[in-house]
């Protein structure tokens, strides 16, 4: 244990607390673009199979990691559909399987937000002639705010998975180690007070970027109502 | 022109049992009723939010398009600033020279000081006046009012009431409906009573609060005169 304070100088440690932001950071930012305006349209659309998707994408939400990253890993390997892109134990292959991963949290949680947000704003919008794509845009915009809380839960699930990281990144040293996969790694090795280091940096950077969103959310609230 | 709407035995569900009737140009029509009397149903029939069960509406002009507006009891602001409120409708409704517009909207309603302030912390009051500024932006040339005052005090009632008045001025037709007599006499020229969806009575305002023809709406005046 008292190695611990000495860990916070170790240049390979800030290394991997980098790449581990970079990946789920990337992650959530592809999610949240395709998620969010997914989940508003399907929120605000009517179209047939509406209903089962909303099952589905609540479903997913409870996705495996060890899973999405198997499916990520027989996309990507050499006999794969996309083996041919070389993206296989990269970086590069662990944002998509995050990506994967954290999609239908940021799409359902947006559909719910949306959908009640749309009852309160549905014969105004009409009203003024809004409608569909349209509406759904203005309604993201308008709830922005509690988006943002979706989009957190989206980076929380990201920062904090293990399995697809570790299936298809490889845990290797210097290029694909990131924080859950160093302290499962360490823990196994016996090094606890590492893992332990790696835990508490990890929770502190999570605590971290929600504190920094919630401040931002709250002043920008402040601002516009 | 788009005006007159002719409604060809319109009905909705047994809310609106089949009516006929027509809404042209010119002076302001107050359709009065009781709670539950079908008057935000009929209103939203005509501005189209609503399809008919049976019947048909008939614009003279064809699709109306935002030639028509409608304020509700309660508006809803979007999450930005006042002037940008009404910018979004004027963009919507496709309109050139948004900004212009806009500005001259906020002057009408006496809410320019507010342009830049959230829309959603403004007080009731003033949001309904946003909203008339909205419709105003977009020179309807018919407007429909559901209970514009019902959740308002007396104070911000009389401004809302004003800028009603400046609608009817500009020649824009006013359809509205209020279950407040004092306001129907104030504003109205004639008057649609409605009674468990059903028409009972159309004639001019003074006419109306005078000699009521049918029974119903005599006892609806009388009841409501303490409130006046």
């Amino acid at each position: 244990m008292q190695e611990f304070p000495g860990l916070i100088w170790d240049p390979r440690l800030w290394q991997i607390v980098g790449l581990s932001l970079q990946v789920s950071l990337a992650a959530v930012a592809i999610a949240s673009l395709i998620g969010l305006p997914l989940g508003a349209a399907i929120a605000v659309g009517r179209f047939p199979g509406r209903r089962s998707l909303t099952v589905i994408l609540n479903a997913l939400m409870g996705l495996p990691p060890v899973v999405v990253g198997l499916l990520v890993y027989l996309l990507l390997s050499r006999a794969g559909p996309l083996g041919s892109l070389g993206l296989l134990f990269t970086p590069r292959a662990m944002v998509v399987a995050q990506t994967l991963l954290i999609l239908p949290i940021i799409a359902a949680l947006s559909r719910q937000a949306v959908e009640d947000a749309w009852r309160e704003y549905e014969e105004q919008l009409r009203s003024l002639g809004a409608h569909g794509l349209g509406a759904a845009l203005t309604i993201l915009w308008d709830i922005r705010f509690s988006l943002l809380t979706v989009v957190l839960a989206g980076l929380g699930r990201a920062a904090a998975e293990v399995g697809a990281v570790m299936i298809v990144g490889g845990n290797i040293d210097g290029v694909t180690r990131v924080m859950t996969t160093a302290i499962a790694l360490e823990t196994s090795k016996g090094d606890l007070p590492l893992a332990l280091g790696l835990g508490v940096v990890l929770i502190a950077i999570v605590l971290a970027l929600n504190a920094g969103a919630f401040l931002v959310k709250e002043a920008a609230q402040r601002r516009s109502g | 022109m788009i005006l007159p709407l002719k409604l060809e035995g319109v009905s909705f569900l047994d809310i609106i049992r089949p009516l006929s009737l027509e809404i042209g140009a010119g002076p302001s029509t107050i359709i009065l009723g009781a709670n539950g009397a079908g008057k935000s149903v009929l209103m939203r029939l005509m501005h189209g939010l609503l399809a008919p069960t049976t019947g048909a509406l008939r614009w003279q002009g064809g699709e109306p398009g935002r030639r028509q507006a409608m304020v509700f009891q309660k508006p809803v602001m979007l999450r930005r600033s006042a002037l940008d409120n009404i910018r979004y409708a004027v963009r919507l409704a496709g309109a050139r020279d948004g900004d212009a517009l806009a500005a001259a909207a906020l002057d009408e309603v006496g809410l320019r000081h507010v342009a830049h302030r959230p829309a959603r912390v403004l007080s009731g009051g003033e949001q309904q006046r946003l909203a008339l500024a909205r419709a105003w932006a977009l020179h309807p040339e018919i407007l429909f009012l559901d209970e514009p005052t019902a959740s308002l005090d007396p104070s911000a009632t009389r401004e809302i009431e004003a800028v009603i008045r400046a609608f009817d001025t500009s020649g824009t037709k006013i359809v509205m409906a209020t279950h407040n007599l004092g306001q129907a006499r104030r504003l109205g020229d004639e008057v649609i009573y409605l009674h468990q969806g059903r028409v009972l009575e159309r004639a001019p305002a003074e006419e109306f609060f005078v000699r009521p023809a049918s029974a119903e709406a005599a006892a609806f005046i009388k009841g409501e005169l303490p409130w006046v």
